[in-house]
Protein backbone atom coordinates (compact mmCIF):
# COMPACT_ATOMS: atom_id res chain seq x y z
CA UNK A 1 0.00 0.00 0.00
CA UNK A 2 3.18 2.29 -0.06
CA UNK A 3 2.16 5.71 -1.38
CA UNK A 4 -1.75 5.07 -0.95
CA UNK A 5 -3.51 8.25 0.03
CA UNK A 6 -5.41 8.27 3.08
CA UNK A 7 -7.59 9.91 5.16
CA UNK A 8 -5.50 11.57 8.36
CA UNK A 9 -7.17 13.33 10.78
CA UNK A 10 -6.16 16.93 11.76
CA UNK A 11 -4.32 17.85 15.03
CA UNK A 12 -5.50 20.66 16.90
CA UNK A 13 -4.18 23.78 17.06
CA UNK A 14 -1.24 25.33 18.83
CA UNK A 15 -3.62 27.42 20.91
CA UNK A 16 -5.58 23.95 22.06
CA UNK A 17 -2.10 22.78 22.85
CA UNK A 18 -1.77 26.03 25.33
CA UNK A 19 -4.85 25.65 26.92
CA UNK A 20 -4.45 22.67 27.58
CA UNK A 21 -0.96 23.15 28.93
CA UNK A 22 -2.50 25.92 31.08
CA UNK A 23 -4.77 23.19 32.66
CA UNK A 24 -2.30 21.22 33.54
CA UNK A 25 -0.19 22.90 35.21
CA UNK A 26 -3.22 24.29 37.23
CA UNK A 27 -3.99 20.48 37.73
CA UNK A 28 -0.49 20.12 39.14
CA UNK A 29 -0.47 22.98 41.44
CA UNK A 30 -4.10 21.20 42.72
CA UNK A 31 -2.07 18.20 43.72
CA UNK A 32 0.80 19.97 45.01
CA UNK A 33 -1.78 22.19 46.63
CA UNK A 34 -3.93 19.95 48.08
CA UNK A 35 -0.67 17.32 49.46
CA UNK A 36 -0.26 20.38 52.28
CA UNK A 37 -3.00 21.10 53.06
CA UNK A 38 -4.47 19.19 56.51
CA UNK A 39 -8.00 19.79 55.46
CA UNK A 40 -7.76 17.68 52.41
CA UNK A 41 -6.13 14.55 54.55
CA UNK A 42 -8.92 12.44 54.57
CA UNK A 43 -9.64 12.30 50.95
CA UNK A 44 -5.77 12.94 50.04
CA UNK A 45 -6.03 9.92 48.12
CA UNK A 46 -9.05 9.40 46.02
CA UNK A 47 -8.54 13.79 45.08
CA UNK A 48 -5.08 12.95 44.18
CA UNK A 49 -5.67 10.38 41.61
CA UNK A 50 -8.78 11.77 40.24
CA UNK A 51 -6.26 14.98 39.56
CA UNK A 52 -3.23 12.14 38.04
CA UNK A 53 -6.07 10.65 35.96
CA UNK A 54 -7.73 14.09 34.61
CA UNK A 55 -3.72 15.48 33.68
CA UNK A 56 -3.38 11.58 32.66
CA UNK A 57 -6.56 12.20 30.07
CA UNK A 58 -5.60 15.16 29.00
CA UNK A 59 -2.11 14.86 27.92
CA UNK A 60 -3.46 11.07 25.53
CA UNK A 61 -6.30 12.78 24.35
CA UNK A 62 -4.68 16.12 23.48
CA UNK A 63 -1.43 15.90 22.89
CA UNK A 64 -1.03 11.96 21.99
CA UNK A 65 -4.15 13.17 19.43
CA UNK A 66 -6.12 10.14 20.40
CA UNK A 67 -9.19 12.44 20.41
CA UNK A 68 -9.07 12.68 16.88
CA UNK A 69 -7.09 9.52 15.88
CA UNK A 70 -8.37 5.90 14.71
CA UNK A 71 -10.27 4.49 17.37
CA UNK A 72 -7.87 1.77 16.64
CA UNK A 73 -4.64 3.25 18.45
CA UNK A 74 -7.20 4.11 21.52
CA UNK A 75 -8.07 -0.22 21.67
CA UNK A 76 -3.97 -0.65 20.97
CA UNK A 77 -3.31 1.60 24.31
CA UNK A 78 -6.71 0.95 26.23
CA UNK A 79 -6.35 -2.58 25.89
CA UNK A 80 -2.56 -2.76 27.70
CA UNK A 81 -3.33 -0.23 30.26
CA UNK A 82 -6.47 -1.63 31.30
CA UNK A 83 -4.87 -5.01 31.85
CA UNK A 84 -1.99 -3.29 33.46
CA UNK A 85 -4.46 -1.76 35.97
CA UNK A 86 -6.16 -5.15 36.59
CA UNK A 87 -2.68 -6.90 36.92
CA UNK A 88 -2.12 -3.95 39.57
CA UNK A 89 -5.30 -4.32 41.46
CA UNK A 90 -5.03 -8.21 41.64
CA UNK A 91 -1.52 -7.93 42.69
CA UNK A 92 -2.13 -5.78 45.40
CA UNK A 93 -4.87 -8.07 46.74
CA UNK A 94 -3.15 -10.85 46.23
CA UNK A 95 -0.02 -9.91 48.11
CA UNK A 96 -0.72 -7.50 50.33
CA UNK A 97 -3.29 -10.54 51.66
CA UNK A 98 -0.66 -12.63 51.56
CA UNK A 99 1.81 -10.65 53.51
CA UNK A 100 -1.26 -9.31 55.94
CA UNK A 101 -1.63 -13.28 56.70
CA UNK A 102 1.78 -14.28 57.01
CA UNK A 103 2.00 -10.92 59.80
CA UNK A 104 -0.86 -12.28 61.66
CA UNK A 105 0.34 -15.81 61.46
CA UNK A 106 3.22 -14.58 63.48
CA UNK A 107 6.93 -15.83 63.33
CA UNK A 108 7.48 -19.22 61.89
CA UNK B 1 -11.79 16.95 9.26
CA UNK B 2 -9.29 14.97 7.55
CA UNK B 3 -6.76 15.96 5.12
CA UNK B 4 -4.73 13.30 2.53
CA UNK B 5 -1.73 12.17 3.66
CA UNK B 6 1.23 9.74 1.96
CA UNK B 7 3.14 7.01 3.44
CA UNK B 8 3.32 3.31 4.51
CA UNK B 9 0.03 2.17 5.40
CA UNK B 10 -1.48 -0.81 6.61
CA UNK B 11 -5.22 -2.63 4.86
CA UNK B 12 -6.83 -0.64 7.68
CA UNK B 13 -5.57 2.91 5.86
CA UNK B 14 -3.18 3.54 9.04
CA UNK B 15 0.45 4.32 9.16
CA UNK B 16 2.19 1.74 9.77
CA UNK B 17 4.80 3.31 12.09
CA UNK B 18 1.99 4.95 14.15
CA UNK B 19 0.39 1.50 14.21
CA UNK B 20 3.60 0.00 15.93
CA UNK B 21 4.43 2.44 18.12
CA UNK B 22 1.49 2.38 19.63
CA UNK B 23 1.54 -1.31 20.14
CA UNK B 24 5.14 -0.28 21.63
CA UNK B 25 3.37 2.13 23.92
CA UNK B 26 0.57 -0.85 25.09
CA UNK B 27 3.92 -3.15 25.85
CA UNK B 28 5.47 -0.14 28.13
CA UNK B 29 2.01 0.44 29.51
CA UNK B 30 2.48 -3.57 31.12
CA UNK B 31 6.24 -2.76 32.12
CA UNK B 32 5.27 0.17 33.97
CA UNK B 33 2.51 -1.44 35.31
CA UNK B 34 4.69 -4.29 36.85
CA UNK B 35 7.12 -2.12 38.14
CA UNK B 36 4.56 0.47 39.94
CA UNK B 37 2.73 -2.59 40.96
CA UNK B 38 6.12 -3.84 42.66
CA UNK B 39 6.51 -0.18 44.43
CA UNK B 40 2.88 -0.29 46.07
CA UNK B 41 2.90 -4.29 47.12
CA UNK B 42 6.49 -3.26 48.79
CA UNK B 43 5.36 0.18 50.02
CA UNK B 44 5.43 0.31 53.81
CA UNK B 45 7.19 -3.07 54.40
CA UNK B 46 10.45 -1.60 54.65
CA UNK B 47 12.20 -2.65 58.35
CA UNK B 48 14.72 0.09 58.18
CA UNK B 49 14.94 3.50 56.84
CA UNK B 50 15.58 5.93 55.75
CA UNK B 51 11.18 5.72 54.78
CA UNK B 52 9.43 8.41 51.99
CA UNK B 53 8.14 10.95 54.02
CA UNK B 54 11.74 11.79 55.88
CA UNK B 55 13.49 11.36 52.52
CA UNK B 56 11.29 12.86 49.49
CA UNK B 57 11.65 16.37 48.76
CA UNK B 58 7.93 17.03 47.00
CA UNK B 59 8.72 20.78 46.24
CA UNK B 60 11.81 19.72 44.13
CA UNK B 61 9.69 17.24 42.69
CA UNK B 62 7.09 19.22 41.80
CA UNK B 63 9.50 21.54 40.20
CA UNK B 64 10.80 18.50 37.94
CA UNK B 65 7.15 17.28 37.21
CA UNK B 66 5.94 21.13 35.89
CA UNK B 67 9.32 20.86 33.88
CA UNK B 68 8.15 17.57 32.31
CA UNK B 69 4.87 18.96 31.32
CA UNK B 70 5.80 22.13 29.81
CA UNK B 71 7.75 19.57 27.85
CA UNK B 72 5.24 17.96 26.45
CA UNK B 73 3.98 21.44 25.85
CA UNK B 74 6.70 22.42 23.39
CA UNK B 75 7.08 18.98 21.67
CA UNK B 76 2.84 19.16 20.59
CA UNK B 77 4.48 23.00 19.33
CA UNK B 78 7.53 21.59 17.69
CA UNK B 79 4.82 19.23 15.77
CA UNK B 80 2.57 21.37 14.80
CA UNK B 81 5.34 24.10 13.62
CA UNK B 82 6.74 21.37 11.62
CA UNK B 83 3.68 20.92 9.98
CA UNK B 84 3.13 23.83 8.84
CA UNK B 85 6.62 24.78 7.45
CA UNK B 86 8.01 26.40 9.87
CA UNK B 87 11.13 24.59 10.48
CA UNK B 88 12.80 28.02 12.51
CA UNK B 89 9.83 27.20 15.20
CA UNK B 90 10.26 23.43 14.68
CA UNK B 91 14.06 23.76 15.73
CA UNK B 92 13.59 25.89 18.05
CA UNK B 93 10.51 23.72 20.04
CA UNK B 94 12.48 20.84 19.14
CA UNK B 95 15.50 22.43 21.15
CA UNK B 96 14.15 23.71 23.79
CA UNK B 97 12.01 20.05 24.48
CA UNK B 98 15.39 18.42 24.96
CA UNK B 99 16.50 21.11 26.85
CA UNK B 100 13.55 20.32 29.20
CA UNK B 101 14.48 16.58 28.75
CA UNK B 102 17.86 17.45 30.38
CA UNK B 103 16.79 19.57 33.19
CA UNK B 104 14.91 17.08 34.42
CA UNK B 105 17.38 14.19 33.85
CA UNK B 106 20.23 16.62 36.05
CA UNK B 107 17.18 16.92 38.66
CA UNK B 108 17.09 12.77 38.83
CA UNK B 109 20.95 13.00 39.51
CA UNK B 110 20.61 15.40 42.06
CA UNK B 111 17.68 13.16 43.90
CA UNK B 112 19.68 9.98 43.42
CA UNK B 113 22.60 12.03 44.95
CA UNK B 114 20.93 13.58 47.62
CA UNK B 115 19.60 10.10 48.68
CA UNK B 116 22.81 8.17 48.69
CA UNK B 117 24.59 10.69 50.93
CA UNK B 118 21.60 10.39 53.32
CA UNK B 119 21.58 6.32 53.34
CA UNK B 120 19.23 4.99 50.66
CA UNK B 121 20.73 2.88 48.19
CA UNK B 122 18.57 0.26 46.08
CA UNK B 123 20.10 -2.27 48.58
CA UNK B 124 19.17 -0.08 51.48
CA UNK B 125 15.78 -1.86 52.02
CA UNK B 126 12.17 -2.32 49.97
CA UNK B 127 11.29 1.05 49.42
CA UNK B 128 14.96 2.03 48.00
CA UNK B 129 15.15 -1.14 45.62
CA UNK B 130 11.37 -0.44 44.63
CA UNK B 131 11.93 3.19 44.34
CA UNK B 132 15.51 3.45 42.45
CA UNK B 133 14.35 0.22 39.33
CA UNK B 134 11.24 2.34 39.18
CA UNK B 135 12.36 6.13 38.94
CA UNK B 136 15.62 5.33 36.96
CA UNK B 137 13.68 3.05 34.44
CA UNK B 138 11.41 5.93 34.31
CA UNK B 139 15.18 8.03 33.74
CA UNK B 140 16.36 5.67 31.08
CA UNK B 141 13.68 6.42 29.00
CA UNK B 142 14.08 10.20 29.47
CA UNK B 143 17.16 9.58 28.66
CA UNK B 144 16.36 8.11 25.48
CA UNK B 145 14.07 10.17 24.65
CA UNK B 146 16.55 13.10 24.69
CA UNK B 147 18.91 11.72 22.97
CA UNK B 148 15.90 10.84 20.33
CA UNK B 149 14.89 14.73 20.45
CA UNK B 150 18.34 16.32 19.91
CA UNK B 151 19.10 13.63 16.75
CA UNK B 152 15.74 14.80 14.93
CA UNK B 153 17.10 18.58 15.69
CA UNK B 154 20.58 18.01 13.95
CA UNK B 155 18.24 16.71 11.27
CA UNK B 156 16.40 19.61 11.17
CA UNK B 157 19.54 22.22 11.20
CA UNK B 158 20.77 19.63 8.48
CA UNK B 159 17.69 20.62 6.36
CA UNK B 160 16.62 17.05 6.12
CA UNK B 161 13.58 17.37 8.17
CA UNK B 162 10.45 19.02 6.81
CA UNK B 163 6.74 18.57 6.95
CA UNK B 164 7.21 15.28 4.86
CA UNK B 165 8.43 14.27 7.81
CA UNK B 166 5.94 15.33 10.45
CA UNK B 167 5.25 11.75 11.24
CA UNK B 168 8.34 11.09 12.26
CA UNK B 169 8.17 14.18 14.83
CA UNK B 170 4.53 12.91 15.98
CA UNK B 171 6.20 8.87 16.53
CA UNK B 172 8.93 10.87 18.97
CA UNK B 173 5.96 12.89 20.59
CA UNK B 174 4.44 9.98 21.18
CA UNK B 175 7.08 8.58 22.96
CA UNK B 176 8.08 11.75 24.82
CA UNK B 177 3.99 12.08 25.66
CA UNK B 178 4.02 8.75 27.32
CA UNK B 179 7.01 9.36 29.35
CA UNK B 180 5.01 12.13 30.42
CA UNK B 181 2.20 10.42 31.61
CA UNK B 182 4.05 7.66 32.92
CA UNK B 183 5.54 10.54 35.40
CA UNK B 184 1.81 11.88 36.18
CA UNK B 185 1.63 8.59 37.45
CA UNK B 186 4.79 7.76 39.35
CA UNK B 187 4.89 11.55 40.64
CA UNK B 188 0.85 10.66 42.56
CA UNK B 189 1.79 7.50 43.39
CA UNK B 190 5.16 7.57 44.94
CA UNK B 191 5.74 11.07 45.51
CA UNK B 192 2.32 12.71 47.12
CA UNK B 193 0.59 9.17 48.27
CA UNK B 194 3.39 8.34 51.10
Amino acid sequence: MEGASVERPVHPTADVYLRVGAVLVILTVLEVGVFYVPAFRLVLVPVLLVLSAAKFTLVVMFYMHLKADSKFFTFLFGVPLLLAVGVMIALLFLLLGALTLRGAAGPG
Amino acid sequence: MTHAATGHHTSMGLDNRKMAFWTFIGSECLLFGSLISTYLVYKGRSVVGPYPPEILNIPFTSVSTFDLLMSSLMMVLALAAVQRGDMKWGKIWLFSTALLGLVFLGGQVLEFTEFVHKGLTISTNLFGCTFFVLTGTHGAHVAVGVLWLLTLWVRALQGKLGPANAMTVEITGLYWHFVDVVWIVIFTVVYLIQ
